[in-house]
């Protein structure tokens, strides 16, 4: 069957996609969790303040489990995740300067978290990766010139702490994917 | 220089053409879409790298569970103390994957504006009236058929800033998951017969006339509820690799 075209996910999604929460992906107060966090920018170097990013890592299941949405059944807001379960999904809107985080344990069986990136302007998502081992190899990573390939490779801040930019065009323009 | 509907007509007539000229389907917007003037800034140059791995951690996908939603998240019209102002409708449909097999148990999102055209969102600066009764935000799970329904009202026109005099035709924003997360779907529905259609360059970024016509709804008298709403039929099928949908292995 042909697929369903994509559509921009335009500039008034606030109430409808992010979640409080949405980015405090390790449960609480895991001992091994980690920040990723970065800058969304477009093609002339200006910040995103409207993009809106999902991250996924299946972790040791292989899939994911729900509760990453968990909705109060008296109000219908959303009452947060349970603190205990790794759901492995994360979404994130960046904020007025361009910039996002995030809270999670570091990728089980692939070194890379998986992202997808929606934003005004842009008619169809992005997939990339966050690769957060600097010294990473796999069959993609390897078939990059080194140019291409370092915009993959978040930087390491401290033991704790990855930074990762997404540049949506220009020079430096980050590796979007094609999954076939 | 304003840059007119006129101007903006005849660069999607351009893109049109030339789409036509390649004699092939494209079942997506190119990313780059110049009469959409918001994606100049925002799309890659370089073309997307592919990846063939199936042991990659995008060909499974986020779960959700009855934890993620309520009763009342599927009936717009229910949210506030009062009814909302317009038109009720259902709107309802199955989720598929390119085999034609039912997604079952996954998230429907789904926003919109209220039906004079206006999002509850402060940065939606348009003077039409905001109705108390309605924010415009709903979500459900796919039944064992991959069927979804919402309740809701039909959202109005609404004008924005690409060019001078630009008009959104109706429309309700839907965000879908697979069982991939290569499948994911942001999109848009669109009502028919919406004599906005032509002028619209979001709309019209999908340059090819099957595929444009796959995001228009279809007005089905046997969904309407007598004395409630009228009815709509919408069938969402999520893209993604072939390892997703062939019955390789399954
Ligand atoms: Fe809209």
């Amino acid at each position: 069957m042909h697929p369903t075209p994509s559509q921009t996910v335009g500039p008034f999604y606030g109430y409808a996609l992010p979640f409080p929460g949405g980015g405090e992906i390790a449960p609480v107060g895991h001992p091994d969790a980690i920040t990723v966090h970065g800058y969304v920018y477009d093609g002339a170097g200006a910040p995103i303040p409207d993009a809106l990013l999902e991250f996924w890592q299946p972790g040791h299941a292989r899939a994911g489990k729900p509760g990453s949405m968990r909705r109060d059944p008296v109000t219908g807001g959303f009452a947060g995740r349970d603190g205990v379960t790794f759901t492995g999904f994360g979404r994130v809107a960046t904020a007025a300067d361009g910039h996002w985080s995030i809270r999670t344990l570091p990728p089980a069986g692939v070194p890379y978290l998986s992202l997808c990136v929606f934003a005004r302007g842009l008619l169809h998502h992005l997939y990339t990766r966050a690769y957060l081992d600097p010294a990473a190899t796999d069959p993609l990573l390897a078939a990059l010139a080194p140019g291409r390939r370092a915009t993959l490779l978040a930087a390491q801040e401290d033991p704790r702490t990855h930074r990762f930019d997404i540049r949506l065009q220009g020079p430096e323009e980050t590796v979007f994917l094609d999954f076939r | 220089m304003t840059l007119t509907q006129h101007d903006i007509s005849r660069e999607i007539a351009r893109q049109a053409t030339a789409h036509a000229a390649t004699g092939e389907a494209a079942h997506h917007p190119a990313r780059g879409y110049a009469p959409y003037r918001s994606s100049r800034l925002r799309h890659p140059g370089q073309p997307l790298v592919t990846v063939q791995d199936p042991e990659g951690a995008e060909l499974s996908g986020p779960a959700f569970g009855l934890t993620d939603v309520t009763e009342l998240d599927a009936d717009l019209t229910r949210q506030h103390t009062g009814e909302p102002l317009g038109e009720r409708i259902t709107v309802t449909g199955r989720v598929l994957d390119r085999g034609g097999r039912p997604v079952r148990g996954q998230l429907v999102e789904i926003w919109q504006a209220n039906a004079s055209g206006r999002y509850a969102h402060q940065r939606d600066r348009h003077r039409a009236p905001l109705d108390p009764h309605f924010t415009g935000v709903g979500r459900c799970l796919t039944d064992a058929q991959g069927q979804y329904a919402f309740t809701t009202v039909r959202p109005g026109a609404y004008p924005w800033r690409n060019h001078h005099n630009a008009w959104r035709p109706a429309h309700i924003h839907f965000s879908l998951f697979g069982t991939a997360f290569t499948q994911r779907l942001v999109t848009q529905m669109y009502f028919p017969g919406d004599p906005l259609f032509p002028y619209d360059p979001i709309l019209q970024s999908v340059t090819d006339p099957a595929a444009r016509a796959r995001l228009v709804a279809t007005y089905d008298h046997d969904l309407s509820v007598p004395e409630w709403s009228l009815g709509y039929r919408w069938d969402i099928v999520l893209d993604g690799p072939t390892a997703t949908w062939t019955e390789e292995g399954r």
